[in-house]
């Protein structure tokens, strides 16, 4: 076998090594740039030209940035507290069920569409996530350690992610979509439509919704167990 | 016809906050490492505000350079370590406690007003123009709606807690500072991803799959192009850029012109299968490792670890799915 042909490969094997070892991911990710476009025999100016074209055309990704001087001045006001004290004052709301309304939300308006009514930004840190810990510290008590206030909120940013991802294809519009409907018709597949796609789209964002609704159904009970632990452990300690 | 907010005056903007910071991280004595983490930013913002300028001054091919070793310089000091957190004005606990209950539920309606402003302009003001000339760019619709609604959301924060527009943005540093390399990363992953094209990288999966794998296995070949575009998610952090590598490598040649598969289900799940392996990477930093930041979790990989039970449970579920809707 000709092994010139697994040289467009050598970045793989970069970056997986490059984390396993713990380097920087933006120090392993232009290193595999680097091997991979030389190892084609790329000259190193044409890469530069490549990296920074790239770079400049993906800046749409940092106007995320724009959203944190907003977070960043309610919170400084009291937003997080605010949240939790509002969120308390429900009294059948736990964790879980927090988590579940959001869920059926977001995925329900990702597949409408409304990609950004929601976000890590926008909603996660602002409101779900001192919503759902607000609960547990309403049901626990303001001592509660943060391990599970960690917990607690990992879950939030997950539930954002899963019921975003699994909810956007379903809409016609969106970037995924475009990009394989663009991809059928360069490869000279022409007899599908972007409805096609968006309603395939359905049984995996069904499939999704009942996993994770099924994982959080379980999560009030798991985080009870997780204060059974940190009760006993700080009792052992007082004993 | 010309457009008011366009996507590049969005750049200016973010850059302009950018450099903002830089001037104060500059003036942070509290940070052991003000000026290498100045620099790491200053270089970043530059590129968001100076970019286009440097396009239209010296060509593509001079500007493209600069920037392309501008990003590698930036690329060096994130991994030499020569960022660090500083020391921030903020409020204590109970301060921020009397404040909020002053100022009531109140509080939420500068931060509900990002997601309404934001849905609102992309409806409403699609293809508006006042005078000949569009408000909002048209075909970055979303990220001007989204800059629109966070002006607006500031200016009522403005309005509500007497806290300005230069306090906010100085509130900021702070969360900047702590996702830190990882929103530059994403960016990075894009350019990564253009080098992979470039290098043609889709040819040789094809040519690796073709010598291990027999094309006649139906199941083996679908669990393949299924499992392959979760793991290749994995190493690119973007299924969007998996997608057109593992497809053109697998599934054109094996299963749409070898089996006769229905196009539409299986390239809607692969690429469902591509986001399963998104929910599991680092790479994807601006989904798990920027938020792990915002929550300021202890542990960086926690948002990761929440999400493999679902992403594994569902890429299994995509396998068979897969295997069952494409060839109906």
């Amino acid at each position: 076998m000709d092994s010139s042909i697994l040289l467009p490969l050598i970045g793989i094997p970069i970056v997986v090594a490059g984390f396993a070892l713990r380097f920087n991911p933006l120090l392993v990710v232009t290193v595999a740039g680097l091997a991979t476009g030389l190892s084609v025999g790329m000259d190193f100016g044409m890469l530069l030209e490549t990296f920074g074209e790239k770079f400049v055309n993906s800046r749409s990704l940092a106007t995320y940035l724009l959203i944190l001087p907003v977070i960043g001045l309610l919170e400084h006001y009291g937003l997080k507290e605010r949240a939790q004290a509002w969120i308390s004052s429900i009294a059948s709301a736990t964790s879980a069920r927090i988590l579940m309304l959001y869920f059926l939300l977001r995925e329900g308006t990702a597949a409408l569409g409304l990609i950004y009514l929601g976000g890590q930004a926008q909603t996660v840190r602002p409101l779900l996530a001192p919503m759902a810990e607000g609960a547990a510290v309403s049901a626990y008590g303001e001592d509660l350690p943060q391990w599970i206030r960690d917990k607690i909120k990992a879950h939030c940013a997950a539930c954002d992610n899963i019921a975003v991802f699994f909810g956007e294809d379903i809409f016609i519009a969106f970037g995924a979509v475009l990009l394989m409907d663009a991809f059928l018709k360069e490869n000279g597949i022409t007899n599908v439509e972007p409805l096609h796609l968006g309603l395939w789209a359905i049984p995996t964002a069904l499939s999704a919704l009942i996993i994770h609704m099924f994982r959080l159904t379980r999560l009030d009970a798991s985080i009870r167990r997780d204060v059974a632990v940190w009760k006993k452990s700080s009792n052992g300690v007082q004993a | 016809m010309s457009t008011l907010i366009t996507i590049n005056r969005i750049y200016y903007l973010v850059g302009f906050i950018v450099m903002l910071l830089v001037g104060m991280t500059l003036k942070d004595k509290g940070n052991p490492k003000r000026y290498t983490t100045a620099l790491f930013w200053f270089l970043f913002g530059a590129i968001f505000l100076f970019g286009d300028i440097m396009v239209d001054q010296w060509g593509k091919s001079v500007a493209y350079r600069v920037i392309g070793f501008a990003v590698i310089l930036i690329s060096v000091l994130a991994g030499t370590g020569m960022l660090s957190k500083g020391s921030y004005q903020t409020t204590t606990h109970e301060e921020r406690k009397v404040s909020s209950q002053r100022l009531g539920n109140w509080l939420f309606f500068p931060a509900v007003l990002i997601p309404v402003i934001t849905v609102a302009c992309t409806v409403l003001l699609k293809g508006v123009s006042i005078g000949g000339m569009f408000l909002l760019d048209q075909k970055q619709l979303t990220l001007a709606a989204l800059c629109v609604a966070c002006l607006c959301a500031i200016l009522a924060g403005w309005k509500l807690t007497g806290g300005t527009p230069m306090q906010a943005v100085r509130q900021s540093r702070q969360l900047l500072d702590s996702i830190g390399w990882a929103a530059i990363l994403p960016q990075m992953l894009a350019m990564l991803g253009g080098v992979f094209v470039a290098a043609k990288t889709g040819e040789s999966v094809q040519h690796v799959v073709s010598i291990f794998v027999d094309p006649n296995n139906l199941f083996l070949v679908v669990a393949i192009y299924a499992i392959g575009m979760a793991l290749f998610t994995m190493v690119m952090g973007n299924a969007f850029a998996a997608f057109p590598v593992m497809t053109a490598g697998i599934a054109l040649p094996f299963l749409i012109t070898g089996h006769h598969a229905n196009p539409a289900p299986l390239l809607t799940i692969g690429m469902y299968s591509g986001y399963c392996g998104t929910l599991m990477t680092p790479m994807a930093a601006n989904y798990n490792i920027v938020p792990a930041a915002l929550l300021e979790l202890k542990n960086k990989y926690q948002v990761i670890k929440v999400q493999i039970p679902t992403a594994l449970t569902l890429l299994i579920v995509n396998v068979f799915l897969m295997y069952f809707l494409a060839f109906l």
